[in-house]
């Protein structure tokens, strides 16, 4: 508890809807509804759920580029939440970003060099070009790429490097906390497993914590020490990985896992159809209760009336379903 | 020195300086686009000519010589004269030196005006975004040469204000076109980076908004240098244009041009080939900047 790195608590990220004339508020998206959680420094925390279930705009909501609606984020001991965005740029690197889109994420029209070099330029951290060049190489060097392809474009890389520059990039100002939001799921398989090796190598090196989104429950497995499973803006399961993926607790949980599909054929046909049917319910009008109830196949009376919360400690983690009522 | 002439070696591609990196652009632009090399060829060819048009023409622009009206082309007039006798070569030089400064005036301050206005509604958004994308509705909905009559009509016509007013016009219309690929560019996830590493505002605009904004802005500013030449001639023959008799293309085309059209189709002829040879250029030349300046582009045909 006391080696929190970034503690979450009770995030609320609400769109408003306007409508009509006058732009009058009609309702709001609740994205993100009641959100805690906590990352321990140096640990990496596997935010897992469909798309459109917070996992994103949690983490953006993290770093601030989105403002929260309520709730209060901690980071290394500091609430940023009050912050104002002058002062936010101080807390902001030591907070980086890894985005989806390898393609996306780098401007075209800049040399690696730059690109990498933006943070420390940004920042004034560079004595001068000859030092903030030899910061890139390093840079470069560290996550795998040839220092002397740095006067390269964006576009002369191939989908993996390109993830390696955004990883350099996010490296750059020495962060504490590396917020991934699903690195690798634009990637091919092959290329996918270099980079997340490479993401748990440098982690080890250079003792970084991070916050991992995907919705690819295998990648997760592979890089998480601890898991939280999200559903229509609520953390219904967080959970160490090997608790987890062999005891999930949560009905959601454990339908994401059988739908992880199975390498052998044999035990593929063999095993249950998928445990939840029908669509996510939208998150403007999400359902009474338990979020999950419509589409549980556990569902109870209470689950429609009651809210569960979200309780318990490690090691069998925490878990909000009425299947599993608080103890005493 | 001597060391660089007796090098037998080419000299290293890396550019040295704004007159290297000159050259190197000018290497690439004659070897990838050797039709937009051409268009900048021309181009500058009708600048020399403009600029140098006082030394360049044989005769006084206003030089008349009834003795000679309406001749066909010669040597003494390669261009033929006009219907008071004024040499049109010489008047076309002229002319092209009023054309080049009216076009490239206007169109800058066009594309100028659609960069500040495309960039403050795109990117800061919101509020700002509303009002200003409005006034340009309200300025829209006025037709361009309604706008132009009033305006020249009030403060009469001239260079200067015949400059501004196409400027504004030109400018505000483009904004949107601007407008739109900032906000493309906006929501790209490279300014979400930056954004998340806390770059400033400005450093995002000079950096990631303006660089990817860049083809759009070439292309606006070259199509509307033909188009202010051609704005300009339309307003010549309403009177409203550069005062006669400075010879303007545009006035020599639908002033004289039309009128003797059949007794002497050079007048009308000589102006016309100009301006559309110009205005290709310009054109063939901006669409060959625009994809050299792509780093996507580099390389690849």
């Amino acid at each position: 508890m006391t080696d929190a790195l970034l503690q979450v608590q009770d995030l609320k990220v609400h769109f408003p809807v306007r409508e009509g004339l006058l732009q009058r508020e009609v309702g709001s998206v609740k994205a993100v509804d009641g959100v805690s959680f906590e990352l321990r420094r140096g640990e990496t925390f596997g935010l897992v759920g469909e798309s459109g279930c917070g996992k994103s705009t949690t983490a953006l909501a993290v770093l601030r580029m989105i403002e929260p609606t309520a709730g209060r984020i901690v980071f290394e001991g500091e609430d940023v939440t009050g912050h104002t965005r002058a002062s936010m740029r101080s807390i902001r690197r030591r907070m980086q970003m890894v985005y989806q889109d390898p393609f996306g994420a780098l401007n075209p029209r800049m040399k690696v060099q730059d690109i990498i070099g933006e943070p420390l330029a940004v920042h004034g951290l560079a004595k001068d070009r000859s030092a903030w060049r030899a910061r890139i190489s390093e840079l470069m060097d560290l996550v795998g790429l040839l220092p002397d392809m740095a006067d390269r474009y964006p576009h002369e890389f191939s989908g993996g490097q390109r993830q390696r520059i955004g990883i350099a990039r996010a490296l750059a100002l020495e962060p504490s906390l590396v917020i991934c939001d699903e690195p690798v799921s634009a990637l091919d398989v092959s290329i996918q497993a270099q980079v997340i090796n490479l993401l748990v190598e440098l982690q080890e090196r250079l003792r970084l914590t991070y916050l991992f989104i995907a919705h690819d429950l295998s990648v997760v497995r592979h890089i998480s020490d601890r898991i939280g499973v999200m559903y229509l803006g609520r953390i219904v399961e967080v959970a160490d990985r090997d608790t987890l993926f062999k005891n999930p607790r949560h009905p959601y949980t454990q339908a994401l896992l059988n739908a992880v599909p199975l390498p052998d054929p044999e035990l593929e046909s063999r095993r249950p159809e998928n445990l939840i049917a029908g669509e996510v319910p939208s998150v403007r009008n999400p359902p009474t209760g338990c979020r999950f109830h419509p589409r549980c196949p556990e569902a109870m009376e209470v689950c429609s009336q009651e809210v569960p919360v979200l309780h318990g400690e490690p090691p069998t983690g925490q878990v909000a379903c009425h299947l599993h009522p608080p103890s005493g | 020195m001597t060391e660089a002439v007796l090098s037998p070696v080419p000299q290293p591609l890396v550019p040295q300086g704004a007159v290297g990196r000159l050259f190197a652009f000018v290497r690439r632009l004659v070897r990838e686009k050797p039709l937009g090399a051409a268009g900048g060829a021309i181009f500058l060819v009708f600048l020399f000519c403009g600029i140098f048009a006082d030394f360049l023409a044989p005769y006084g622009m206003n030089e008349t010589n009834l003795e000679v009206r309406l001749e066909a082309p010669s040597l003494a007039h390669p261009l033929g004269t006009d219907h008071l006798g004024r040499d049109v070569l010489s008047r076309i030089l002229i002319g092209a030196k009023l054309s080049m400064i009216v076009s490239f005036l206007a169109a800058g301050i066009g594309t100028l005006v659609s960069l500040v206005i495309g960039v403050l509604s795109g990117y800061l958004g919101g509020k700002t975004d509303m009002i200003l994308q409005r006034g340009v509705d309200a300025w829209m909905t006025f037709p361009d040469l309604v706008l132009l009559i009033v305006i020249i009509s009030v403060v009469g016509p001239g260079i200067p204000q015949i400059v501004i007013v196409l400027g504004l016009l030109y400018g505000i219309a483009g904004s949107r076109i601007v407008r739109g690929a900032v906000v493309t560019v906006k929501e790209s996830m490279y300014t979400h980076a930056a954004q998340s590493i806390g770059a400033r505002t400005l450093h995002i605009l000079a950096r990631h908004i303006v660089p990817n904004v860049m083809p759009v802005l070439i292309v606006l500013f070259t199509t509307r240098i033909g188009a202010v030449i051609l704005t300009e001639a339309g307003l010549s023959f309403l009177g409203l244009g550069v005062p006669p008799p400075e010879p303007t293309w545009g006035a020599m085309l639908s002033g004289t041009g039309r009128t003797y059209m059949y007794l002497g189709p050079w007048l009308a002829l000589a102006p016309g080939l100009c301006l559309t040879i110009v205005v290709y250029a310009i054109n063939v030349y901006g669409d060959a900047l625009r994809d050299l300046l792509d780093p996507r582009m580099r390389g690849s045909r």
